[in-house]
């Protein structure tokens, strides 16, 4: 839960990439954020999104994950969490 | 009525088909018999002289799972595992799947459902076999290059096993005749390559209510899951808006290493299965994302199936006539067909040929050509004395473009009156405008693109060319 973390401290996520957002986000597969404490998995996207613009692009069209489980963007993330944006695949 | 001659004999022609279609399954179904009976005889022969000396004893033996002989013995490790057994094996036998798309992830698909002996196997496709695609379309051989891949895929799984019905359509799965193909098969596997079929799929899946074996590669990853099965979410629930034409990714365009939609199409193919046979925990709801390249697979839950989806949600009214008419190309802002779009951004006049451009370099005009091409597709090939200059780098190497000019005014002498022209390549055409289209912005107003790239060169100028 948000308040085992120590209040104003920063929570640590591992943010994956995977498909085409893994190009967007400039050949990158995973990075780690610090977030303060309390932040939601929007607050992470936006920083991360501030981070790697063109992944605007894809905003609209992928499954977003927190520790390998669909997660509406409401909801607060923990140290150590780790937060998967998929986009589809269409080739074959 | 006045058309009544031309009606009685049309009909009269259907009758005819009708009856000869149903002779000649007649005809297939005694040769299945036969070749059977013939293989068995030859495998008792070999295997076993002591038991009974004729099939034909047995065949009635144990009718009760409805399996031959000759069924109990080529599908005897299937039979030998306790959790799938006679019934498992006796449903696939009873079941029917149909795959779109006989590509890279549709191959390996298609050659372990017919050889694991699912009942009718449906297979669509509207292409023909490529040099090129034979690196992952492991289904085709050299031999039918140029010639359908329904045809060669059809072929491939008959010579594994002619025991099954393998059913044809050379085609490509369209709106109009997506409901006809797909309502006389229990199960889909969509093996196609587009966004805009990957939505059509869904949604006739919905419409059908049948189960989605759904697989997608490009590069080194790969995803596969299921949708529109017992309960679980369908593509639209997940991606209800589609991805912008520019975040869609094709293997022509991207590449893809070949044994990646082979693992995807091997996994679709055990799906199918597993559905199939009603054997075992489907991947209904979860979605497996494989990474070749850092050698991990990993599962993701997904949602359930979204209460406000157009195509599956409770107030949805996809209806067979909605489906009719929807324009997924429109929607999707992607082509179905697999032709890459021809894009149309510069006036004719700032555009030359590749044979045009061939006479200005036969004829010695001085000029430099760049090629905007990314890096490693200018390691693969590329036209004499060009400059590669990726469009993404553009912006930044301007400078290089004028010492390039430069360079090449003083090589042709100071005689020369008028300065060098400015060229830009690329593999198809597209960037090339977009290329000229920028430089126009930036003051080089006599840069010309190539039109149609190097495909064109290669087509037009020097078929020793290579394309790829």
């Amino acid at each position: 839960m948000a308040e085992e973390n120590k209040k104003g401290a920063d929570v640590e996520i591992k943010v994956l990439f995977f498909a085409r957002a893994r190009d967007l986000a400039g050949g990158v597969s995973e990075m780690m954020l610090q977030v303060p404490s309390g932040s939601t998995a929007q607050d992470c996207l936006s920083k991360i999104f501030t981070k790697y613009p063109e992944l605007e692009q894809i905003r609209e069209c992928m499954v977003l994950a927190l520790n390998l489980e669909y997660t509406p963007e409401s909801v607060v993330v923990n140290n150590k969490d780790e937060l998967a944006i998929i986009p589809p695949i269409s080739g074959g | 009525m006045k058309s009544n001659g031309v009606d009685s004999s049309s009909s009269l022609i259907r009758q005819e088909l009708e009856k000869l279609k149903a002779e000649k399954k007649d005809i297939e179904n005694r040769i299945s018999v036969l070749e059977a009976q013939l293989s068995n005889d030859a495998v008792t022969k070999e295997t076993d002289s002591s038991s009974c000396p004729n099939s034909l004893l047995n065949i009635d033996s144990n009718s009760e799972h409805g399996l031959s002989p000759d069924m109990i013995y080529r599908y005897s490790r299937h039979l030998l595992l306790p959790n799938f057994g006679v019934q498992g094996q006796s449903n696939l036998l009873k079941s029917s799947i149909l795959v779109i798309g006989a590509g890279g992830l549709g191959s390996p698909a298609l050659l372990y459902l017919a050889a694991c002996g699912i009942g009718r196997l449906g297979i669509v496709d509207h292409d023909v076999v490529e040099l090129n695609n034979l690196h992952r379309q492991i289904i085709h051989a050299e031999a039918y290059i140029g010639q359908s891949k329904v045809k060669s895929a059809a072929a491939a799984c008959r010579a594994i096993n002619s025991t099954i019905q393998i059913e044809e359509y050379k085609e490509a799965f369209r709106t109009s005749n997506a409901l006809e193909i797909m309502s006389k098969y229990d199960i889909v596997v969509d093996a196609t390559d587009n966004a805009p079929s990957r939505y059509m799929i869904n949604d006739c899946c919905v419409v059908l209510g049948k189960p989605l074996i759904s697989g997608a590669a490009v590069g080194l990853e790969g995803q596969l899951t299921i949708y529109n099965h017992n309960g679980g979410p369908c593509y639209r629930c997940l991606f209800p808006t589609p991805p912008p034409s520019t975040a869609c990714q094709r293997c022509s365009d991207s590449g893809v290493l070949g044994v990646v939609p082979g693992v995807i199409g091997c996994l679709q193919a055990l799906e199918a299965l597993k559905v199939a046979s009603d054997v075992g925990e489907s991947l209904t709801g979860r979605m497996l994302l494989f990474d070749a390249l850092s050698a991990k697979i990993r599962i993701v839950k997904l949602r359930g199936r979204s209460l406000l989806c157009e195509a599956c949600g409770e107030n949805a009214a996809f209806t067979r006539e909605v489906f009719q008419n929807f324009d997924y190309e429109k929607f999707t802002q992607t082509p179905l067909s697999t032709t890459p779009m021809k894009l149309k951004l510069i006036p004719e006049n700032a555009r030359i040929s590749s044979k045009e451009y061939k006479d200005k370099v036969d004829h010695g005009e001085p000029h430099i050509l760049v090629d905007v091409r990314p890096a490693h597709h200018f390691n693969i090939v590329s036209l004499p004395k060009s400059l590669n200059i990726p469009l993404s780098t553009l912006e930044a190497k301007l400078p290089a473009i004028v010492s390039a000019l430069k360079d090449e005014e003083e090589r042709k002498g100071p005689d020369s009156s008028s300065s060098a022209s400015l060229y830009v390549v690329c593999r198809r055409g597209n960037d090339s405008q977009r290329a000229v289209d920028y430089l126009h912005k930036m003051g080089f107003s006599s840069a010309m693109d190539i039109v149609g790239g190097l495909e064109s060169w290669a087509q037009n100028v020097d078929s020793n060319f290579p394309s790829y």
